[in-house]
């Protein structure tokens, strides 16, 4: 237990501190870092298995007690998103292993990739309010220098936005971390679900819970706090935006789901009917945005927005709590708190898919917009089937994962008679299939703008040839991917059933502080 | 720039700083000190040297890369932690030897903190050197 715990966030730390020794040697650097990510996701699947066999796992490092060491916590919704970081971190390695460039390799790009997936895992299994805003600073170091690297024109600027909402977003939660500590004298969030509502300050309280949803918010690109996120994720190469598409995001989304569920549930009433508000405005503008956008990753940039909305769906419904408490809501609830599990887990595995995707579209042809792409279908109807799966998935078309996602938060949303946001969760559906529809029609029914004769073409067929060297290392992680987005959607069932017992878990604080708390009384 | 009075003085500092560093790194336990100043005194020594003579010279006095030091220095960091795991405790659990008295040196204490310490040491001399040659290269 002590090992499965610790592993997922020094595995990382050691491979990364060992590629920094084999700098000069980048064949080396990329197998030490492909195995390292392997091994990370053997670790993954070892820690969801027995978390799920044998409930929430606590320890404490250094063995010193709870509430003034350090706990690493793992609970289903922790070791699911372990999981899937190390999923996708083993699809990127792989991916990149030819599509990134030796400069930004010579530039220590693999390590920083496993310092990021340190810091998404530390955040993903700390137990403490501190050392998750500490792995915030890894994730988001290593994400700034990750953004800038290689240093184009455009990359240094969306990096400014990126850097400065984010710096915004540290100071937020460190002071309300700072004024948490103040008002209950703990930052360990097993004891803060204890000692926060005792302290009997509802109205700090309050203020905290604001103070953290903005923090929070931000990371997580929520509505009105998303601009960042569309003006920088498209700036760096494909597979370092697919890292941060797929993840970065959701480590906010997950940081909400945490605190909102464990420390802030004082007045639902208030603080989740705000963030059910907010679902809908995110889900909203986030697709009206894609709407208008005509490059291929922006587009996918909007859609992280409107489907964060989605995930804060799930969140927001536990607002009905507040006025209902019966057997029936709180069924309800947990299926929507389910539903958002599952839907953060279809998303990661989509939305990085099509990033990498778009990666594999613009190293082809050289360009990302819409208007200059075409002709994929024609020249390679398998890789468009592979772009098929996420897309549609994505806009939720059965049977596969995306539908089963949103059919569970539609359903949990129309038990829980919340009609507004179930009838704008299904029109933004619509929107979505729309978006993926443009995309496929440009980018793979369309014929090629740049169509030559075939005369004119031979030249050119050396260059081609280049490019497609090592395309089968870029194409077997989006086939791979692709196939866990069907697995998700045919094995719905069971995989639904670990979302709904992590549901289960998230309504049920004490599961978490008890799972904690025993070790504090040893 | 090559001053003579710098040249001939950083001379006797190099070896007084270094040492004073790594007193620092080995006091820092119990007592003021610790991995993270003795780092930073560390690098200054080869700032200085670098100032004084060259960076081309820093470099060489130095022997390994800076990023190579980084990734030793976490290494070191991460594997103090790893005596607790293969204990069957938790990670980062820290072990002591006894206490030594050695005639003339004094009292010793070895233990997997010391360990940590010293991976501070070396990522904070890599961080600094890797900060400060560019900028005194351009």
């Amino acid at each position: 237990m002590n090992w499965l715990l610790t592993l997922p966030i020094l595995l990382p730390m050691l491979v990364a501190s060992g590629m920094m020794l084999l700098r000069r040697r980048p064949m080396a650097q990329r197998l030490v870092s492909v195995l390292g990510m392997l091994g990370l996701l053997a670790t993954a699947i070892t820690l969801l298995v027995t978390v799920y066999r044998d409930g929430v796992l606590a320890i404490q490092l250094g063995g010193y007690a709870a509430p003034y060491g350090i706990s690493l916590v793992a609970d289903l919704l922790a070791a699911i998103m372990v999981l899937l970081a190390a999923m996708k971190g083993t699809a990127v390695v792989i991916y990149s292993t030819v599509s990134i460039d030796a400069e930004r390799e010579a530039y220590g790009y693999h390590p920083l990739l496993h310092v990021l997936l340190m810091g998404v895992c530390g955040a993903f299994l700390t137990g403490d309010l501190f050392n998750l805003y500490v792995f915030f600073e890894v994730l988001l170091m290593s994400s700034f220098v990750l953004l800038t690297l290689g240093g184009e024109r455009g990359q240094v600027e969306g990096a400014i936005k990126y850097v400065t909402l984010n710096l915004i977003s540290s100071a937020l939660f460190l002071a309300g971390a700072g004024i948490l500590y103040g008002v209950t004298g703990t930052l360990n969030m097993a004891d803060l679900a204890i000692k926060l509502p005792a302290a009997g300050q509802p109205q700090v309280a309050n203020m905290l819970a604001m103070i953290f949803l903005l923090a929070f918010g931000i990371k997580a690109a929520i509505f009105p706090l998303f601009f960042w996120l569309p003006a920088s994720y498209h700036t760096a190469p494909a597979a370092i935006s697919a890292i941060f598409a797929g993840l970065l995001t959701k480590v906010g989304v997950y940081a909400l789901l945490r605190v909102f569920t464990l420390v802030f549930v004082h007045d639902i009433g208030f603080t989740h009917g705000l963030i059910l508000m907010l679902a809908g405005f995110t889900m909203v503008t986030g697709v009206l945005g894609a709407a208008v956008q005509s490059e291929f990753r922006r587009i996918l940039s909007f859609h992280i927005i409107s489907q964060i909305g989605y995930m804060l769906m799930g969140l927001g419904l536990m607002v009905v709590l507040a006025w209902s408490d019966t057997e029936a809501t709180r069924a309800a609830v947990t299926m929507g708190l389910g539903a958002t599990v599952f839907y953060i887990a279809h998303h990661i595995v989509v939305k990085t898919n099509l990033f990498l995707v778009s990666g594999v579209v613009e190293r082809l042809q050289g360009t990302g917009r819409l208007d200059s792409l075409g002709g994929f279908y024609a020249s390679r109807p398998v890789f468009s089937l592979l772009f098929l799966v996420p897309a549609l998935s994505l806009a939720g078309i059965p049977p596969l994962s995306g539908f089963w996602a949103k059919l569970a938060l539609v359903q949990a949303g129309l038990r829980l008679e919340q009609y507004g946001i179930v009838a704008i969760a299904l029109a933004v559906g619509v929107l979505t299939l729309f978006s993926m529809t443009k995309i496929w029609a440009a980018v793979f029914w369309a014929p090629d703008p740049a169509e030559r004769p075939a005369s004119e073409e031979r030249p050119a067929s050396e260059e081609r040839l280049s490019k497609e060297k090592g395309l089968a290392m870029m194409i077997g992680p989006i086939a791979g991917l692709a196939g866990i987005t069907l697995l998700i959607g045919l094995a719905a069932g069971p995989i639904f059933e670990v979302a709904m017992q992590s549901g289960v878990q998230l309504l049920n604080p004490q599961i978490y502080i008890d799972a904690v708390h025993p070790v504090v009384s040893e | 720039m090559t001053s003579t009075i710098l040249r001939s003085s950083t001379r006797y500092l190099f070896p007084v700083i270094a040492l004073f560093s790594i007193f620092l790194l080995l006091r820092g336990h119990d007592e003021p000190g610790g991995g993270f100043v003795g780092g930073l005194l560390a690098a200054l020594c080869f700032a200085l040297y670098a100032l004084a003579d060259s960076v081309e010279a820093a470099r060489r006095l130095l022997r390994v890369e800076e990023q190579q030091l980084i990734g030793m220095g976490l290494l070191l960091a991460a594997c103090s932690g790893l005596p607790g795991l293969l204990a069957g405790e938790p990670f980062l659990t820290t072990y002591w030897t006894e206490q030594w008295v050695i005639p003339t040196v004094g009292k010793l204490k070895l233990g997997t903190p010391l360990l940590f310490d010293v991976g501070v040491y070396l990522t904070v001399v890599g961080v600094v050197l890797m900060i400060l040659f560019p900028l005194a290269e351009e």
